[in-house]
């Protein structure tokens, strides 16, 4: 098993390091060549075919195919990469942190315009509640 | 002899460029974000450096994770704006005063920093946004009022690279610069930032007091300041507030006392708290 990591205690977060960037890589592989037009109009033609082209897992396939936001994170994803999935169907980074914390637009972008979300009680897992979070 | 004149640490949030290209600036949500920059656009002008010496990161645009280098210089002729997903900024091509990036990445290499010489690249809003919010608009057909040396620092990937090599690169910089014949005026930009988190449940996240603090530092302590360690940054400032690693190359390039001479901070833009200094060197 890996090494203990010093960033493990840091809740609602997923640091993607050279562990996480080997799981994922060919998931965010897949996720940048989004960047181009002329691969996103194959790729929205026909998902499950433009996905043949990337030896991704299962898991990872799937929850491409599902769009689970905080899952393609948990598996390798990186943020700037799924964000480009994210925008090939129309969701820009606001609205895709809407999505993974769960709080929806809304209440998402007021929270940010009223100075975004505090470091108290987010700092360490054993402090974190989720529920007081949202 | 060229010369490091002064610093200017800048957040380089996307959201700013899209504001800027599409004309909401004068918008009630971003008004008071653009507002701390017009002193900053005076300052330019009246600075008019020759070369920028722009330290920035690259979104997975020009390095996809095929290839992660942690510090990449700039060394072609210039740098046309990438698409990014919704086609090219309206921004002139970004040119290069090539034979000082050239002096440079051999300098450097020769003090051991061991960089990758890029000699193709196109470049993102990382490097794009920071010189619009300074210079104010710019269209395709018109020119950067600089000539500009980009060097990407990868902070996609953990670990970036350390608070403590940043600081000392830019020390070596310096040297660098110092060490061409030609009698220019450079100004040194560290970008990104400040406290933000894009990702996973924690997303939002903004630590008003941890950035003042960190602009404090810059001049009051900014050796001390460059030993923080990664895990404070994503703690405290979130998972992509690391990439304040990057203020300390444009730190380490300056005198050990500076003259802060503008700041601006402000909450939100889109997902980041906005943060900017202007720090002039004492001696030139
Ligand atoms: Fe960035």
């Amino acid at each position: 098993m890996g090494m203990k990591k010093d960033y493990d205690d840091i809740p609602g977060t997923i640091v993607f390091d050279a562990d996480r960037g080997r799981e994922g890589y060919h998931l965010n592989q897949f996720c940048i060549s989004l960047r181009l037009q002329k691969n996103r109009d194959v790729f929205n033609a026909n998902e499950e075919a433009y996905l043949d082209k990337y030896p991704m897992t299962a898991e990872q396939r799937q929850t491409v195919l599902d769009r689970d936001w905080n899952r393609l994170l948990e598996i390798g994803g990186n943020i700037y990469y799924t964000s480009k999935l994210a925008a090939n169907d129309g969701i820009n980074f606001q609205q895709l942190a809407g999505l993974m914390t769960g709080m929806g637009n809304e209440a998402y972008r007021k929270m940010m315009v009223e100075g975004g979300r505090s470091p108290e009680g987010a700092r360490y897992l054993d402090e974190w509640d989720e529920k007081e979070q949202n | 002899m060229a010369r490091i004149t002064a610093g200017v640490g800048c957040s380089h949030v996307p959201a700013i460029g899209v504001a800027m290209d599409t004309g909401h600036t004068e918008d009630d949500y971003w008004k008071p974000c653009f507002a701390g920059f017009e002193k900053s656009r005076e300052w330019m002008k009246k600075a008019n450096p020759d070369v920028v010496f722009l330290v920035y990161n690259d979104h997975c645009t020009a390095f996809d994770a095929s290839c992660i280098p942690t510090f990449a210089l700039g060394c072609a002729a210039e740098f046309k704006p990438a698409d990014e997903g919704w086609g090219p900024r309206p921004v002139p091509v970004v040119k290069n005063h090539q034979k000082m990036a050239s002096h440079v990445a051999q300098s450097l290499i020769l003090d051991e920093f061991d960089l990758t010489i890029m000699n193709e690249m196109e470049v993102d809003h990382g490097l794009t946004v920071p010189l619009s919010v300074m210079y104010g608009q710019h269209g395709i057909e018109d020119e950067w009022p600089a000539q500009v040396i980009p060097l990407a620092v990868n902070v996609v990937q953990y670990p970036a690279p350390t608070g403590n090599r940043c600081y000392n690169l830019g020390k070596a910089i310096r040297r660098a610069i110092e060490s061409y014949d030609e009698d220019l005026n450079v100004v040194i930009f560290g970008t990104g930032g400040m406290s933000h988190q894009l990702q996973y449940k924690r997303a939002g996240l903004i630590n008003k007091e941890w950035d003042i603090a960190f602009l404090d530092r810059l001049t009051s302590d900014p050796v001390g300041l460059s030993q923080m360690p990664h895990v404070e940054y994503l703690r405290e400032a979130g998972s992509e507030g690391v990439e304040m690693v990057m203020w300390h190359i444009m730190r380490g390039a300056l005198d050990e006392d500076v003259t802060e001479v503008h700041r601006h901070y402000h909450v939100p833009a889109s997902n980041t708290a906005v943060g900017h200094i202007i720090l002039e060197n004492t001696t030139s």
